[in-house]
């Protein structure tokens, strides 16, 4: 159970603004925090982590206080036993990928636990190289696994899957919602992507400026209580041609081309370059899977 | 004709203790001046830079005077310890620390500064003390720069003429380096003997830096 209650005044883009966040997360939960950049997620995590000082404000992990603004508690990074997953990152440029979590490994803790990550993660077979002959897909899997063989009791990711092309991107989700089922480890984690909020977190905070203005289930914050039938995009028009008593609409919408038939009179206030949006009612679409 | 070696065999012994000590006292400071947020720390830098503008005579001329037995300091190391540090060896070793103190730390400093705070970071969420981090993390990833930085710090102490000049002056075996030597040897006129020093001291720094780029360039890859 972690109780966090702090505020921080944070320097952005357009002035300086308050963090202030009232949250409680319940022990083995998966929270998202889900905002655009510079609203204090990552701030919020590096205080959970210990490496910044929040102004005001307490946290508390397990009936242990981290923090107390108050008391002048601050309990160093090193022994909150979090696992922190940087968005560069930070795997250490002069170890092994077997180095980097070997380093990670409090005392104590069995090698065995090194080998079982590798194999987990499916990096065993790059275990003998450096961080810098990785790919950035190899070096994310390689940044959660050390994050992971510290033994955390809560994990804090950064914009874990950020940089990853979409194949490689599901995948690595897939494989951390079966860990987050398998260890049950409370995670916070920081995304931008709706897709991946919806498929891993059991909870979303939405951040604005600061404050978590939205909060609740994916389902419940990011269709309003509601999902609608109706298909909707918006795209531009590349291309307007006379087809038979119809005009034919060449649209550009995402990086996909569609033409579709328009009525004269539709088209007759368009022009090429306009924005549009094109809405489909009632219709039953095929569906391909595509894996 | 026969030369005398000695000059050179000072010479080389004079840069390794200096650079010895320069390493010890420069590395961790290094690592103060990239990280503090201390007030003063642009004054600090200004003096670490002094030698780099100076004329060598200047720094050399106040340490002669610090030295001397009349002076307070010197006065104080003689009765303290025994030392005197005006034409000996010691006092070179002295006077090249700080004369050669930013050669050193300028490029670990500045490595220091380019590693991503995020490291560092890393291994203290990690459980590692900043001590283990230091070692563990910050240094292996800076070796080019700390053989760069030993390596400048060796080769502008070879290369050392003003200070030495200064507060050395030109006693065989204690005091008189290769630099020096040629100097004497060419206003006695003796140039065969001076360009065995200058020759010897030319190779032996072109090696060295030859060797520190083929290095560096290597630890790039």
């Amino acid at each position: 159970m972690i109780q966090v209650n702090i505020q921080r005044t944070l320097h952005g883009v357009q002035g300086d603004f308050d963090l202030n966040v009232d949250l409680d997360i319940v022990e083995g939960e998966f929270v998202a925090l889900f905002g655009p950049s510079g609203v204090g997620k990552t701030t919020l995590l590096r205080c959970l982590a210990g490496l910044e000082k929040p102004d005001r404000g307490r946290i508390a992990f397990n009936g242990s206080v981290w923090f107390d603004a108050q008391e002048h508690t601050h309990v160093p990074p090193q022994e909150r036993h979090v696992g922190y997953m940087f968005q560069d990152y930070a795997l250490f440029p002069n170890m092994t990928v077997r180095g980097n979590l070997e380093f990670a490994r409090r005392k104590g803790s069995s090698r065995q636990r090194v080998d079982e990550l590798l194999e987990l993660m499916d990096i065993a077979e790059l275990q003998h190289r450096k961080p810098n002959a990785l790919s950035g897909g190899q070096k994310q899997r390689v940044a959660l696994a050390r994050a992971l063989a510290a033994e955390p009791q809560l994990l804090l990711l950064d914009e874990p899957l950020s940089s990853l092309d979409p194949t490689i991107r599901s995948r690595l989700q897939d494989e951390i919602l079966q860990l987050h089922q398998r260890m049950g480890i409370s995670t916070i984690m920081v995304s931008h992507d709706v897709g991946e909020v919806y498929k891993l977190a059991g909870r979303v905070l939405v951040m604005e400026a600061g404050h978590i203005v939205r909060q609740g289930s994916p389902a419940e914050v990011f269709s309003s209580g509601q999902t609608t039938g109706k298909f909707r995009f918006t795209g531009e028009v590349l291309g307007i041609e006379p087809m038979d008593v119809m005009e034919a609409l060449t649209v550009l919408v995402g990086n996909q081309i569609v033409r579709v038939a328009a009525m004269p009179d539709e088209a007759s206030n368009l022009h090429v370059g306009a924005r549009v949006m094109l809405v489909s009612k009632a219709f039953n679409p095929m569906i391909i899977a595509l894996e | 004709m026969s030369i005398d070696l000695a000059p050179l065999v000072l010479t080389f012994k004079l840069a390794a203790v200096t650079t010895a000590i320069l390493f010890c006292i420069g590395v961790p400071f290094a690592w103060w001046l990239a990280n503090t947020r201390f007030r003063l720390k642009p004054i600090v830098e200004a003096l670490v830079a002094m030698p780099l503008v100076l004329p060598p005579s200047v720094l050399g001329f106040y340490l002669l005077l610090a030295f001397s037995p009349e002076h307070w300091f010197g006065h104080w190391l003689d009765q303290a310890i025994g030392l005197r540090l005006a034409f000996s060896f010691e006092g070179l070793v002295l006077a090249s620390v700080i004369f050669s103190f930013p050669f050193l730390v300028h490029p670990i400093q500045a490595a220091f500064q380019n590693l991503p705070p995020s490291l560092a970071e890393a291994a203290a969420v990690l459980g590692k003390s900043r001590w283990q981090t230091f070692l563990r993390v910050l240094l292996p990833n800076i070796k080019p720069a700390l053989l760069s930085g030993a390596v400048l710090g060796f080769a502008h102490t070879v290369g050392e003429f003003g200070v030495v000049l200064m507060i050395g002056g030109n006693l065989p075996n204690q005091t008189r380096v290769a630099s020096i030597a040629i100097y004497d040897e060419v206003e006695s006129l003796n140039y065969a003997a001076a360009n065995v020093y200058a020759g010897t001291l030319f190779v032996i720094s072109f090696v060295i830096l030859l060797v520190v780029y083929l290095v560096n360039r290597r630890a790039l890859k």
